[in-house]
């Protein structure tokens, strides 16, 4: 045997790993495509992503344009709409197409960095509790529990009262709150693995406490974790939404789908597309994005699976 | 004699269990005075009942636990936990080949591991390095890109066993390596396990529950009843005359593929008692129908008998 490998020894090895993966997805995808639900929310999801990023090309207007010859005109299939403003237009002339075009750029910004922070923050606590226990673990569980103790909401509420109002601070707020199921996932994912044979000799091998926790155990925690994530996403932005409506998430004009609610709340009755486009897009995205998490939980779970 | 590479001395282990705020925690010995010597190129086999400190043994010596008391010695030097010489000599396998690899790492990865941690080999000498070692085990060169779940269980052990290898060892620990296989796998695994010992002169702490793999594979044997070693000696000398009654009932309990031979089955009475509360003087007594009033009071110290170590007032 040579110090070197042939070209073909590695390209057969590369071939072996893509190989791999590509059952692993193909398993996937079979498990995620028998719960129909799933596969809708994942195209609805996906949609979202598309109009999210093509914004400035798919949206008619500017977000924050005022046309003020066209107040709160219907939208086009109603007397009185125009083919230049489809879904109508809001009480200063704004297009409410152009706005839920643009709030789905917030809404899922809102959503990526909330679960981004909650999930990493969370994930590394867990695995601290997790490893090390005994004092360091109750400390960690019982701050987790007072947190958990409020409704989260009024915990977002009341933190975003600290912080002060805007969209950063309203994440930031959403994050801590969402976090502490992220902890308690990984600590009791870590306590089912840290007992199991194969720590134990990655330990006898001479791995030190950051390599098992980062390593060894954390890639095993991971599943039920990702499921979260995907569940917390909705969550995120369903609470970014709350607090906009409440008028301390993100300030108008911006166009962020429960700051648009909070504007209309006075035309409910006169203009009914003010309220209900807005109400439609985030019970559209938050009820997409729930189904694909079931989906997922089912597609990762072995527990689940039906053989 | 050979070189002595593994050697004990009054090595035990203590564990406080229950125990709450308002309750004294129960001390349970899983380990008492456990005194061995083990040379390169040979094997001591620890057998016992599901209980008996066997396991608890095979943590203390891999450094995996602390001892609560007594020495432990490789290659003469006294053993630390956090020593990499001490971990590069004495290695592992378990007993469960389905829990002990890591199941989302390749083949490659998870006998890389000990090398990466342990050594400062680039890749392409690891890579090498593993791959003989795997062929050394019987596996062949594309197991090397597959996951732990692909393989069965006989083949898990034997990868479970190249990692044990990867630092080239001069102990290895084997727990129960065996009992969770078919039978035919078992020889297959066992073969394995006496060609690397003739190629590598490894040191075999071989622990088991089933006399048949033990009678096949030891030079020594040492029985372990609730924590205690009761008898130890030449596996030869012991298996042909056991002077424990302990021992004597677990060889009578073996089957013997012999239908010439006279079946003298000893059964014993009762059930083993808890750990927690160890009845007093000889651990055994209880179940024992050589046991007198002095078996109730006082521990039998370990005495020579018949060419082997026995902690019993009435030797067989």
């Amino acid at each position: 045997m040579t110090d070197t490998f042939s070209e073909d020894e590695v390209l057969t090895a590369a071939e072996a790993k893509r190989e791999t993966r590509r059952r692993m997805l193909a398993d996937f995808w079979f498990y995620f495509s028998e719960n129909r639900g799933a596969v809708i929310g994942l195209w609805v999801f996906l949609a979202l992503v598309v109009v999210a990023l093509l914004a400035p090309v798919i949206a008619p207007h500017a977000p924050n344009m005022q046309y003020r010859d066209s107040v709160l005109m219907p939208p086009v299939w109603q007397e009185g709409g125009s083919w230049t403003y489809l879904l109508g237009t809001d009480a200063v002339g704004r297009d409410m197409l152009s706005r839920l075009i643009y709030g789905a750029r917030f809404s899922l910004f809102i959503g990526v960095i909330v679960v981004a922070i909650a999930v990493s923050g969370g994930v590394t606590i867990g695995l601290i509790a997790g490893y090390f226990r005994g004092v360091v673990d109750t400390v960690i569980m019982r701050v987790m529990d007072v947190i958990l103790a409020f409704p989260s909401l009024l915990l977002a509420l009341v933190l975003v009262a600290i912080l002060g109002p805007g969209l950063t601070n309203a994440m930031i707020a959403i994050a801590i709150v969402l976090q502490p199921h992220f902890v308690r996932l990984t600590r009791s994912s870590v306590f089912n693995e840290i007992n199991r044979e194969y720590v134990i000799s990655a330990r006898v091998a001479g791995a030190s406490p950051y390599y098992l926790m980062t390593r060894t155990l954390l890639p095993n925690c991971l599943g039920p974790v990702t499921v979260q994530a995907t569940l917390s996403f909705s969550n995120a932005i369903l609470d970014a939404a709350a607090l906009g409506f409440l008028g301390v998430g993100a300030q108008p004009p911006t166009p962020e789908w429960g700051t648009m609610l909070a504007d209309a709340r006075e035309f409910i009755l006169r203009a009914w597309w003010v309220v209900t486009f807005p109400g439609l897009a985030i019970l559209i995205t938050v009820l997409a994005i729930n189904l694909m998490g079931d989906g997922l939980r089912d597609a990762l779970d072995p527990k689940l699976k039906r053989s | 004699m050979g070189e002595v590479v593994l050697e004990a001395r009054n090595l035990s282990r203590f564990y406080e269990v229950g125990g709450g705020l308002f309750r004294r925690p129960g001390v349970v010995k899983a380990l008492q005075d456990a005194s061995f010597r083990l040379e390169a190129g040979k094997t001591l086999a620890i057998v016992g009942e599901s209980g008996c400190g066997k396991s608890t043994l095979a943590r203390v010596v891999t450094m995996i636990e602390e001892p609560t008391a007594g020495e432990l010695l490789i290659n003469g030097k006294k053993a630390e936990a956090g020593s990499r010489e001490m971990r590069q000599t004495i290695q592992i396998v378990f007993q469960n080949p389905y829990g002990s690899l890591n199941p989302r790492h390749r083949v490659g990865a998870i006998l890389e591991e000990p090398l990466k941690l342990n050594t400062t080999m680039d890749a392409a000498e690891r890579r090498r390095r593993a791959e003989e070692t795997m062929e050394r085990v019987g596996l062949r060169p594309e197991h090397y890109e597959r996951y732990p779940h692909m393989f069965s269980g006989g083949q898990r052990q034997r990868i479970a066993i190249a990692r044990a290898l990867m630092l080239e060892p001069k102990i290895l620990v084997l727990d129960e390596p065996v009992s969770a296989l078919d039978l035919s796998i078992q020889a297959q695994v066992l073969n394995i396990l006496s060609d690397l010992q003739g190629e590598l002169d490894l040191a075999y702490l071989f622990i088991s529950h089933d006399l048949s793999v033990v009678r096949h594979i030891s030079d020594d044997i040492m029985v372990m009843y609730l924590g205690k070693v009761v008898e130890a000696g030449d596996a030869g000398t012991v298996f042909a005359a056991p002077s424990h009654p302990y021992t004597a009932a677990l060889m009578s309990a073996t089957p013997v593929a012999d239908p010439e031979r006279q079946k003298q089955r000893i059964m014993l009475t009762g059930e083993l008692p808890s750990p927690l509360n160890p009845p007093p003087g000889c651990a055994f007594h209880p179940r024992c129908r050589y046991a007198t009033d002095k078996c109730k009071e006082a521990a039998p110290p370990a005495e020579t008998h018949a060419g082997r170590q026995v902690a019993c007032y009435h030797p067989l």
